[in-house]
């Protein structure tokens, strides 16, 4: 073995360590679902965020001649009761729609993961954090989020804008009233690892605690990390609808998904199929998201990649 | 760069063959109960520990398991905050010490595990392994980190191609050679071996021990070799410690205390290692103690181990041994021994 190992040695010596995103990369092909999941959620992104320039009707513009139209060629999905063309206005509400998902997404497995990777990792933490986050779980959270709306719609729309403003708001309040179970999941997952005498090793050499968490801690959470991203994703979206529906989300005209499937509703015995659209939307959304997570999970655990 | 870091360490006016000094060392851990959380007492894993630790020797620390062998080992290395006690080590009080301090002495001392599997974490390459320490103390850049990294593989008798795979993909002789790779990276003094090769196929023990050996003659480590394997600690031990819950018992040569034990715990130990002589091995006495261990929490009084001991007398129930010295450098915690 050693002798072998000098023969190759002037040879490859100078060569720097392999990508490792690369061999992510090469695994995460390898999962057909998670291929599929990215390809599903990539249609779904380009047809809402370059469809609306290819499609020549507006999500506002209303035709009252043309209401309540089932599929046909010129509008494949319909018109609604104000005769505004269905497929614009489930692209218009999936550019709203995906984006409060993400961004609260983002912001509420960051600050979960925190509050977990703190509270498992540092004991002194723990009991404080963890009591902070069942204080979070006690609280009603509709009546909360409502409230946080009342109290601040007004002084952020006046300062970024009626949009904008409206977006920052359903944003933060979703991402700061969705981390608690992540948070729990990731504390129990860091107590496990952080028993792991790697952790002990890394410690033995003087590794800063900072680091260990960074580097030994953290990418052997990922899983449930992970996880709790893509269901994230879905109930953000499930969330925004919720606070559309209850008038107190972004303006009624302005489509989401949500929106637009409460607004379905009501016609949900004449027009059944105007529900269809921004459903479907959502469940090929949160499904492609979770392959596309599934695959990753596994793309990021060496023990699976090498099979 | 590494030799330079080495003659800058103060070192302090204590007999120049002895590396590292233990006074006294005690790890308590408290236990609580009840619904307010009180402390209702303490698990003594380690009860007041008195040895030295010579330059360039290994000193095998025997016993069963639970006697506080790996507590004294992590104790020593200060991962554990001792309740009590002195480590003198490097001009040092390991025990006194801690953050940037401590971590200054880091690369002076280090340890292999007792698992290969558990303590090389999972998702890093073999390479960013055993570069990790270099990293974290800064000596090499990242070209002179990767040769010495290639080095330090070759030296355990790995191929340094390895260092793009993962933990995973090696065997468990392996993967115990990527961590004493890691463990030499500093350049260290000392190395606590904990168990390191109690997790190893049989047939795998005995190139470990043999590399660690070779190690040792080549770069001039001291080992502390904990272990419960008897004939291990025999063929790598210069010195010997037996330690009985949570305190030494007997501290001796290896040739002393293999052939004339003082200590009648050290006496039923020894008396349970096979003979691999047919004849010796079918007169071979066991001496069969009887009970279990007692509760490290509730030890008994007077001697630790009265309440096994085959030939405790009255003295023994009362009063406990202290540790003194007997001739040729030995020492023993019983009343009877002389």
């Amino acid at each position: 073995m050693t002798d072998a190992a000098v023969a190759a040695l002037p040879a490859t010596a100078s060569r720097p360590p392999r990508s490792q995103w690369r061999d992510v990369w090469n695994q995460f092909k390898t999962h057909r679902g998670a291929l599929v999941g990215a390809a599903v959620f990539l249609i779904i992104v380009l047809l809402v965020f370059a469809g609306p320039f290819a499609w020549p009707y507006s999500a506002e513009l209303i035709d009252i001649r043309a209401r309540n139209q089932g599929p046909s060629l010129g509008h494949p999905l319909g018109t609604d009761q104000l005769g505004r063309d269905m497929l614009a206005r489930v692209m218009a509400g999936g550019k709203v729609s995906l984006a409060v998902g993400i961004t609260a997404m983002a912001l509420a497995v960051t600050f979960g993961t925190t509050i977990g990777v703190l509270a498992g990792y540092f004991r002194r933490l723990d009991n404080i954090l963890m009591r902070f986050t069942d204080l979070f779980l006690a609280l009603p959270l509709l009546p909360l989020l409502l409230v946080m709306v009342m109290l601040f719609r007004e002084r952020l729309a006046s300062t970024f804008g009626p949009a904008m403003g409206i977006f920052l708001l359903i944003v933060v309040s979703i991402g700061l009233t969705a981390w608690m179970q992540t948070a729990r999941v990731v504390r129990s997952a860091v107590l496990a690892v952080k028993q792991q005498e790697f952790v002990l090793a890394a410690k033995s050499i003087g590794t800063r605690e900072r680091r260990i968490v960074l580097r030994h801690i953290l990418p052997n959470v990922l899983s449930p990390i992970m996880v709790s991203a893509t269901l994230g994703i879905a109930t953000a979206i499930i969330t925004e609808s919720a606070l559309s529906f209850l008038g107190l989300g972004f303006p009624p005209d302005f489509p989401t998904w949500g929106r637009l499937l409460y607004d379905a509703v009501d016609y949900l015995q004449q027009h059944p199929e105007r529900v269809l659209w921004p459903g479907m939307a959502i469940s090929l959304t949160v499904l492609s998201v979770n392959y596309v997570g599934d695959g990753l999970r596994d793309a990021m655990d060496p023990r699976i990649r090498g099979r | 760069m590494l030799a330079e870091a080495n003659t800058m360490r103060p070192e302090r006016a204590r007999p120049a063959d002895t590396l590292v000094s233990i006074e006294g060392l005690k790890m308590h851990f408290p236990v609580y109960k009840g619904v307010l959380r009180r402390k209702v007492g303490a698990v003594q894993a380690v009860d007041g520990l008195s040895f030295d630790i010579m330059r360039g020797e290994t000193l095998g620390l025997v016993g069963e398991s639970g006697c506080g062998k790996s507590t004294t080992g992590r104790a020593i290395l200060g991962l554990y905050r001792p309740t009590a006690g002195k480590v003198h080590f490097g001009g040092e009080d390991v025990a006194a010490i801690e953050g940037e301090r401590l971590r200054r002495l880091r690369p002076k001392m280090q340890m292999i595990f007792q698992d290969p599997q558990a303590s090389l974490n999972p998702r890093m390459t073999v390479g960013s392994i055993v570069a990790e320490p270099l990293v974290e103390h800064q000596v090499a850049k990242a070209g002179e980190r990767r040769a010495r990294v290639r080095e330090l593989l070759d030296q355990v008798g790995l191929n340094p191609d390895y260092v793009n795979r993962y933990p995973h993909e090696f065997s468990g002789g392996q993967r115990q050679r990527i961590g004493i790779a890691r463990a030499l990276a500093l350049d260290p003094d000392f190395i606590v071996c904990d168990e390191p090769i109690a997790a190893l196929d049989v047939s795998i023990q005995a190139q470990v021990v043999n590399l660690l050996q070779d190690l040792q003659h080549r770069l001039g480590l001291t080992y502390l070799f904990i272990s419960h394997d008897l004939s291990m600690v025999r063929h790598i031990a210069d010195r010997v410690a037996v330690m009985y819950l949570g305190k030494m018992v007997e501290l001796a040569d290896v040739d002393a205390l293999f052939s004339k034990p003082k200590h009648p715990y050290t006496r039923a130990l020894l008396s349970a290692v096979p003979v691999p002589d047919p004849k010796i091995e079918a007169d071979r006495r066991r001496i069969l103690l009887k009970g279990d261990l007692p509760d490290a929490a509730n030890p008994p009084k007077g001697c630790r181990f009265c309440t096994r001991c085959p030939e405790a007398v009255a003295q023994c129930f009362d009063v406990e041994p202290e540790w003194r010295d007997l001739e040729g450098g030995r020492k023993v915690a019983c009343h009877l021994a002389n």
